[in-house]
């Protein structure tokens, strides 16, 4: 890897020329260490992306400011795929091979990762995945910062059903592979906990499906059956907002039937006049409400980096922040910023999170956090209402799947496998 | 910081706590002794501070202090508030510098000068619940008849035995015959489950033909299990009663929801039958068009932010205006060069929808702004309890009608739409008569790119106010127009409508996705058969 890194680095300073008049990216100094930022600027997913763009370049600034790291300066490359997730794997392999880049910040949807998982393995570099997520994968090369569905879906559904009593249950979501696969997932679990099967309904909608009407009237009527009901809701992207607009002017309130999402955060929430909305619920590792000296000064520091102090923090921001955080430490661990070290000095590294505690790298390249859950105040933040006491481990492969229920990820040496069958003593080479 | 965290986290409890104290006690001297004791007795109590606030809810009800319904609404509104430095609790209607606080003990008022000095008394769902029923065994006692029939509404099926024995004291003396029905269904219901066989019996045929939920479901119970056989069959009827009533006002939601689509689709498309049909323009900019209107309304909201009723109103001219000077730029700009070049005209809007996406997100930043829902928007008319119609969908309906009417009679009785129907009839001719047909040309796409923003107008209602809105409509659009006929206003009525329609008979047994797939498919047989869609135009127009 070494002759590779330095053949990278020499094409990356030439083609940082080529970059200062292509591109709108600081050209530091001549020896930088760089990172590359892979996330939508045009495109539908711009929405999500570009704060994450953002994020990624106020943290890297920061650290220069405290003086680099490994006594050198950071430098960001910023790319944009678009929304577009072929040009995903292209611009990695760009960042990668052509920019030199030690490790890459990126990806939203399942479908962007997936499109990028290959490269990475191919040219084993490191990418960090910020977002919440179906689970069922586990790479050598990705480092899955955001929720697997035991970080969020599953505590959330223990909340409806032992806190708030519900029994029958509304699985709603967009027609993709993360709602599908949750939703497998919670059907199984909620089977297992004795919900009989005419007690849940699943309803999948296209992507940016708009005219809710019919929906929303169903999930009333199948609430109105006498048992305490719940919404919940895998909906991704723009589809949300015509959603809550239908269930605040259908009069479907909180109180009545809650709804509990898990792809609605504060950043959501700020295109919605939350005031029919408030006490619907979300589940999340952190929300910008939560009281600690480390999530005030991040929320100072992000006001100042943006200039906006009505600029909201989110979930997956928070995640970068961790990612980051655990790549720098390990990085210093390591006393390299060559990839293959690094994925080796990762493992165990833990940083303080933005909820007052700390998250820690395990072997299976996710992390561990605390799952809270929030509810949905007028003025478009979150109160958290419940949370785990501790932190919990993401589980790459969900323990309620047939077919997955075996398999472990150990990515420490004498192992090293994403996919091992615990029952065979097999390890698949397959990953995801 | 002045004071640890903990203490800060148990305030709000405190301050409840101590409410609860002090409006039993109802001494204002005795504040400071009482906040030593429940300061002690509150840490002790802290494992799930929302349980605390639940219990001291609790004790609030029990103490039927007259000022309780007072307290809880205040908890329920969002409105009471406590001072960080003294825990005092204060009413407060809106949260911002310069608003009025109100002192909950002594009615004195004060100016906000730090909105965080104060914090929100905040509650659960759990305690929402609670606050809600606590509320409506107030109501019950209430002056006002729509009060008391909300609070009975509130309660049918979870009457508690004394709410049961007011309810039989009311009843007599209750004046308005609507809430005196409803008790006595509460009432009825209440039987059918605790009752005795008479009553049950009774409660049974009293109950027949009511549609509140709970009467339902306990119907259901009855008819499923009761011990006996006489009253069970009798449950049983009624049941299937409702449930036929039910079906039939399922069938009537499922057309307004299908109208109320309909008309969005009819609105979103209607400019482009404009642009499309009448100049046969392919203008792929058409729902960044909407788009702009949609953000129009944000801005005039953002402008006039203490008059968000007439807002909305000043938004419809002012993103006429905005969309039709935009799409006049566009017309001189670019597509008159390419008349007569479909492919080309059909890249080149492309090209500027995705210029105008860009620029938006570049001046507006690529989140969704939001657009609020004026009062008189929102809400509800409730025919009964199966079946409501939403007031947004019906003013959007009412909107849809307007708009369509406003156009056919500026086509029809204006000189311009003269000119636009002679002009796209037979330009030759119509030049030939003096008409400037490159005026006529751009002052029509004007007309068309308008009323696509006034479509926004009427979407920033129901949808993402983002720079994707376009792209939603697009295609949706297009189907409208080439389904009802190109060149043709009532063609697109009646296909906007009938698609709308179609689209949600078929969504309860096909779902959102297979149903919007049918409907293409739909489309593309029924176009093979008839290539100019519904409405085709005749006669030497048809060939232009």
């Amino acid at each position: 890897m070494k002759t590779k890194a330095s053949k990278s680095a020499v094409i990356g300073t030439l083609s940082a020329l080529a970059l200062a008049v292509s591109m709108n990216v600081a050209v530091a100094a001549e020896d930088t260490i760089k990172v590359g930022i892979l996330h939508s600027l045009s495109g539908t997913m711009a929405i999500s992306e570009t704060t994450l763009k953002d994020t990624m370049l106020m943290l890297i600034e920061e650290q220069n400011k405290k003086g680099g790291l490994l006594g050198k300066q950071l430098e960001a490359v910023v790319v944009d795929p678009a929304s577009n997730w072929p040009l995903f794997a292209e611009k990695a392999r760009e960042l990668i091979s052509k920019n030199g880049v030690d490790a890459i910040f990126g990806a939203w949807t399942s479908v962007s990762r997936k499109s990028v998982l290959p490269v990475v393995e191919e040219l084993d570099s490191i990418m960090f995945y910020p977002v919440q997520y179906e689970g069922e994968e586990s790479s050598k090369n990705v480092f899955y910062t955001g929720a697997a569905p035991n970080q969020q879906a599953v505590p959330a559904v223990d909340y409806l059903m032992n806190d708030l009593g519900v029994e029958r249950w509304v699985l709603a979501g967009t027609d993709y592979v993360y709602p599908r696969t949750t939703n497998k997932i919670l059907e199984a679990y909620l089977k297992a906990k004795g919900v009989a099967a005419e007690d849940i309904m699943i309803n999948y909608t296209p992507f940016g499906h708009s005219d809710w009407q019919s929906i929303v009237s169903d999930i009333k009527k199948f609430g109105a059956e006498g048992k305490k009901t719940a919404v919940v809701s895998t909906i991704n992207g723009d589809a949300n907002v015509p959603f809550y607009k239908e269930l605040g002017s259908q009069g479907v309130a909180a109180g009545d039937i809650p709804v509990v999402a898990f792809s609605v955060g504060e950043e959501e929430l700020s295109g919605i006049d939350t005031a029919p909305l408030v006490g619907h619920l979300a589940a999340w590792n952190y929300f910008m409400s939560v009281d600690s000296e480390t999530n005030d000064s991040f929320i100072d520091g992000w006001h100042a980096y943006t200039k906006d102090d009505k600029r909201v923090s989110n979930d997956p921001m928070e995640a970068h922040y961790i990612g980051f955080n655990m790549w720098v430490e390990a990085v210093k661990k390591a006393g390299t910023t060559d990839p293959a070290a690094v994925q080796e000095s990762i493992i165990g590294v833990a940083v303080p999170n933005l909820t007052g505690g700390y998250s820690t790298m395990m072997p299976n390249h996710h992390i561990t956090k605390p799952v809270m859950i929030g509810e949905i105040q007028d003025d478009g933040q979150f109160e958290v209402v419940w949370q785990t006491s501790g932190t919990v481990a993401g589980d790459a492969w969900s323990d309620y799947l047939e077919g997955s229920k075996d398999i472990i990820s150990d990515w420490r040496a004498p192992l090293s496998c994403g996919n091992y069958n615990t029952k065979t003593a097999k390890c698949s080479g397959q990953n995801f | 910081m002045p004071i640890p965290k903990s203490v800060v986290r148990l305030l709000p409890f405190i301050a409840l706590w101590m409410l609860v104290t002090l409006v039993l006690t109802f001494s204002l001297d005795a504040k400071s002794a009482e906040k030593d004791g429940t300061l002690a007795e509150a840490s002790a109590l802290l494992v799930k501070k929302f349980d605390d606030k639940a219990r001291a809810v609790a004790l609030l009800v029990e103490s039927a202090h007259p000022r309780t319904e007072e307290i809880l609404s205040l908890i329920q509104e969002g409105e009471l508030y406590y001072r960080k430095d003294d825990d005092r609790l204060f009413k407060i209607p809106v949260a911002e510098t310069g608003a009025q606080a109100v002192d909950l003990l002594d009615a004195s008022a004060l100016t906000i000068e730090k909105t965080r000095d104060f914090k929100k008394v905040t509650l659960n769902n759990l305690m929402r619940g609670q606050i809600g029923l606590a509320l409506a065994e107030i109501g019950l006692k209430s002056e006002d008849p729509a009060q008391r029939e909300a609070a009975v509404r509130k309660l049918l099926g979870e009457l508690s035995d004394e709410s049961v024995a007011v309810l039989r004291k009311r009843i007599g003396a209750e004046p308005v015959a609507a809430v005196r029905d409803l008790i006595q269904v509460a009432l009825a219901v209440n039987d059918l489950r605790n009752g005795d066989e008479a009553a049950r019996l009774q409660a049974v045929e009293r109950v027949e033909g009511s549609l509140e939920p709970p009467v339902r479901t306990a119907l259901t119970q009855v008819a499923e299990s009761d011990v006996s056989p006489v009253v069970k069959q009798k449950a049983q009827l009624a049941l299937n009663g409702i449930d036929e009533q039910i079906r039939l006002y399922g069938m009537v939601e499922t057309l307004y929801f299908g109208i109320s689509l309909g008309s969005v689709l009819v609105l979103a498309g209607i400019g482009l039958a404009i642009t499309f049909g009448v100049m046969g323009v392919i203008n792929m900019a058409h729902g960044e068009l909407i788009m702009l209107g949609a953000y129009t309304t944000y801005v005039v909201q953002q402008l006039m932010p203490n008059h968000l009723g007439a807002s909305i109103l000043v938004a419809i001219p002012a993103a006429f205006m905005v969309s039709a000077l935009v799409g006049v730029a566009i017309e001189r700009g670019v597509i008159r060069f390419l008349y007569g070049r479909p492919l080309e005209t059909l890249l080149a809007t492309f090209g500027i929808s995705l210029i105008l996406q860009q620029a938006v997100r570049s001046v507006f930043s690529p989140l969704n702004r939001s657009v609020s829902t004026p009062e008189w928007m929102s809400g509800m008319v409730e025919i009964n309890p199966v079946l409501s119609l939403t007031l947004s969908r019906l003013y959007i309906i009412l909107f849809c009608l307007l708009v369509f009417v406003a156009l056919v009679m500026v086509l029809k009785r204006t000189p311009l739409g003269l000119q636009v129907r002679a002009v796209s009839q037979n330009r030759a001719m119509a030049r030939a008569m003096g008409v400037r047909s490159k005026w006529v040309d751009a002052m029509t796409f004007g007309l068309g790119s308008g009323v696509a923003g006034v479509a926004g107008v009427a979407l920033s209602q129901l949808t993402n106010v983002g720079p994707n809105l376009g792209q939603a409509y697009i295609i949706d659009s297009f189907m409208v127009v080439v389904f009802g006929g190109v060149g043709n206003l009532w063609g697109t009525l009646v296909a906007g409508l009938s698609l709308g329609i179609a689209n949600k008979v078929l969504e309860p047994w096909a779902g959102a996705v297979l149903a919007k797939i049918l409907v293409l498919v739909f489309i593309i047989l029924f176009i093979q058969k008839r290539p100019r869609g519904l409405f085709p135009q005749r006669g030497r127009a048809a060939e232009g």
